[in-house]
């Protein structure tokens, strides 16, 4: 400890609290709609009812972990479909590329529910204890009456946003209307309780307290972004060849020649959710939310300047800006081959994922031929084969599948314990049954090696039949 | 690479004082709340090595406060198990053999119960796919041919009591007389009943011969075999005719059948499963293809 920065600087830094000040303009009313949007929708989907049936639930949007099924609206997911999650969380990694190399971090600054719910929570600060200099006086009074009133109101009602908010989560995984009630009258299960309280916690740390330290120190995503921004990538920047050297502008006092637009109001500072100042140019805590943009158009108009000292820009329009030729058009910065790249992967996999979904069998099979041993020689010679068919019946209601089998060979079929070859799947269900093939004795299938069969199951009340290849294993001489 | 912290511009935080290829590394405080996390964790970590069995000792660990342990919980877990199937396991001892088939829920039960004492009793000989070993005298549980029988009860009799062992006085017994070593038969006459014995079941045989062993068969073998080989499940004597051999159907190993009998044993397994277990396996095999 010879360097005398090292002696006074703390290994550990206090957090500086943020009191974003009110801000209005475009993007301050598009991150409203986003939030109402977007809060909306995740807390009123799980009442959405959607009828399917006396045997199935009547949830719009149900994860039914207890019986393995995800239900969105006429859409039901089986356990052996889970591709199509993986399928969306492609397109959702995807996306983000696809928006992250167009626009910079727009997933950040408009939609993440981290951004989302600190907003809010900011609303409701800014409602009880006042704006931005009023919460700063409120924060160094010592602990009054007001004090101590304000600070309670703001706490419960955060606390019952993330009561809500966690409340809202668990209604995914059940039948909202039972729930809410066995909730209330203090029924429900032990895991739906600890979840609401667990999510209510962390809504009310992340939203009320920790805010810009999630996104500084716990999210991996702005160490990524690096990775997936360019130079063509548009992204919200401070203009500063037009802007500096920056000065006070003072009333009656003559603007000298080369000072720039920038008048060092602090306006954007003062509105940033994440404390930071953008006029030090791209940085790892900058989420891209616009506000600043808001606060700077709205000062440059009082003082008659031109809107978009900040603003949304790439590298390479800074570059060209300072140049003195014109920036290139937004839409120029999106339309780019990387930009079509990432779109066209997406829309491939969404395309892929829409074909499957409609290609889907109502009757769904999976054939398991039993190979130890791979047969099984009879008194009377012949020579059989043991199949597992797994039968899946995704109907409301109980069906009856018939099981055949059809082959160059002459072969015979029967089921373990059930006579003849029908076999009834309840409703919703997943049936394992044991298929017999019987090759007689002598004839081409018992002799040779390996015979292909086709096995067949119609569902005797839709009519419909499917099949799936496979072996019928003979002596092999 | 030099290791002097630079300046920076007023207001910037210095750097570690490292440098890449002229890249530089700020050297920022970490925030005042991740210190105070990692003092919780140490603190939390104290709190569990005084609750739970945390520090090794010579012999055995400390067992912490709360007398947490792996074992019990799985000894719970089993016993939480083997409470849940106790009705089940109840109902399937007290209901009829044969009555067992027509309840589903007693089926699907004893047949995952019965794949898992197989698993553990029975595929040492019978193999992990219950096909037994061909010609060495583990039979083949899957086939249609059983030699004391492939109904529910015969399976359950077998299973319980097992065949010609020395532990179970119950246990089904018969004897077949070494016809060749002991001098019952001459080697004329074994040839000649062992080529009768390849005509009954259908294969290539010297007709002359087996003509001949047809007078000897009736003398010596029909008793049990019967007059038309078909065997006697009574006795657990097996059908010659069939396509199926427990120690294989050659010239040579019939011969070597004739002239040193066989004498497979399977040991009971009522003084080591429960009843339950084994009506479950007995259930099981009944149900891979060739119960009767």
């Amino acid at each position: 400890m010879t360097s005398p920065d090292t002696e006074t600087s703390s290994l550990y830094a206090k957090r500086e609290p943020v009191f974003p000040k009110r801000v209005s303009g475009q993007f301050r009313t598009l991150k409203w709609w986003i939030l109402a949007v977007t809060l909306g929708i995740y807390y009123i989907a799980p009442w959405i009812r959607w009828d399917r049936g006396p045997s199935l639930p009547d949830q719009a949007i149900l994860v039914d972990i207890a019986n393995r099924r995800f239900f969105f609206f006429m859409i039901e997911i089986w356990p052996h479909e889970f591709y199509f999650v993986a399928g969306l969380l492609i397109m959702a990694g995807l996306g983000l590329f696809l928006f992250t190399s167009a626009a910079g971090r727009v997933w950040c600054g408009y939609a993440c529910p981290q951004t989302v719910w600190t907003d809010l929570f900011i609303l409701v600060e800014r409602w009880v204890e006042g704006d931005r200099n009023a919460r700063i006086r409120l924060l160094r009074q010592r602990w009054d009456l007001e004090k101590t009133r304000k600070y309670l109101t703001k706490w419960t009602l955060w606390l019952l946003i993330g009561l809500a908010t966690g409340g809202a989560w668990v209604f995914y995984f059940t039948d909202a209307p039972t729930l809410l009630v066995d909730l209330v009258t203090g029924n429900a299960h032990p895991v739906a309780y600890i979840t609401m309280a667990t999510l209510t916690a962390t809504t009310f740390a992340f939203g009320g307290f920790a805010r810009e330290q999630i996104c500084i120190y716990a999210c991996p995503w702005p160490r990524i972004q690096a990775a997936m921004m360019d130079e063509e990538t548009i992204t919200v920047a401070y203009r500063e060849w037009r802007g500096e050297p920056r000065g006070k502008l003072k009333k009656g006092e003559p603007v000298s020649e080369t000072q720039g637009d920038c008048i060092d109001c602090m306006a954007c500072v003062n509105v940033c959710p994440m404390g930071i100042d953008i006029r030090d140019g791209q940085q790892l805590a900058c989420i891209t939310c616009a506000l600043c943009i808001d606060a700077c158009d709205e000062v440059m108009d009082k003082i008659g300047k031109p809107r978009g000292l900040i603003g949304y820009l790439a590298l390479t329009d800074e570059r060209a800006e300072r140049a003195g030729q014109p920036a290139r058009s937004a839409w120029r910065h999106i339309f780019r081959v990387r930009t079509l790249f990432y779109t066209a992967l997406w829309s491939g996999v969404g395309v892929a994922l829409v074909v499957a979904l409609f290609l889907r069998s109502p009757i769904d099979i999976n054939v398991t031929p039993l190979r130890n041993p791979i047969f099984v020689t009879l008194s009377d010679g012949s020579i059989r084969n043991t199949y597992d068919v797994r039968l899946r019946n995704k109907q409301g209601e109980a069906r009856d599948y018939q099981i055949s089998v059809t082959s160059a060979a002459d072969l015979a079929l029967s089921l373990e314990g059930v006579p003849g070859s029908v076999v009834t799947v309840p409703a919703n269900e997943t049936m394992t049954q044991r298929v017999y093939i019987i090759a007689n004795r002598g004839t081409s299938a018992a002799e040779a090696e390996r015979t292909d069969v086709r096995l067949w199951v119609e569902d005797l009340s839709a009519a419909q039949r499917v099949h799936h290849d496979t072996i019928f294993n003979g002596r092999g001489n | 690479m030099s290791v002097k912290p630079t300046k920076q511009k007023p207001g910037e935080p210095p750097t570690t004082g490292h440098s890449w290829d002229g890249i530089e590394e700020y050297d920022n405080p970490m925030p005042r709340w991740w210190l105070w996390t990692f003092y919780v964790t140490i603190i939390w970590a104290i709190g569990y090595s005084i609750l739970y069995p945390a520090w090794p000792l010579v012999n055995d660990a400390t067992k912490g406060l709360l007398g947490q342990s792996t074992r019990a919980d799985v000894a719970a877990e089993i016993q939480a198990y083997a409470d849940a199937n106790a009705e089940i396991r109840t109902r399937l001892v007290e209901t009829e053999l044969t009555e067992i088939a027509a309840n589903p829920d007693l089926v699907q039960y004893a047949t995952n119960a019965g794949a898992a004492v197989f698993r553990t009793n029975c595929v040492q000989c019978h193999g992990s796919g219950a096909a037994g070993v061909q010609g060495q005298g583990y039979p083949n549980l899957l086939d249609d041919d059983w030699i004391w029988g492939g109904d529910i009860e015969s399976i359950h009799t077998t299973v319980t009591h097992g065949i010609r062992n020395t532990t179970d006085d119950n246990a089904r017994y018969s004897e077949m007389p070494r016809f060749g070593a002991d001098g019952l038969l001459d080697d004329t006459q074994l040839s000649q009943v062992v080529e009768y014995v390849l005509q009954i079941s259908g294969q290539e045989h010297d007709a002359a011969l087996a003509t001949e062993g047809a007078t000897v068969f009736l003398d010596n073998c029909a008793a049990c075999h019967g007059d038309d080989g078909t065997g006697s499940r009574d006795v657990g004597a097996p059908n010659l005719t069939d396509a199926i051999w427990l120690y294989g159907g050659s010239r040579e190993t019939i011969t070597e059948s004739v002239t040193y009998a066989r004498f497979g044993v399977m040991p009971n397994w009522n003084n080591r499963l429960s009843e339950a277990d084994i009506r479950s396996v007995a259930i099981y095999v009944h149900g891979l293809g060739g119960g009767e």
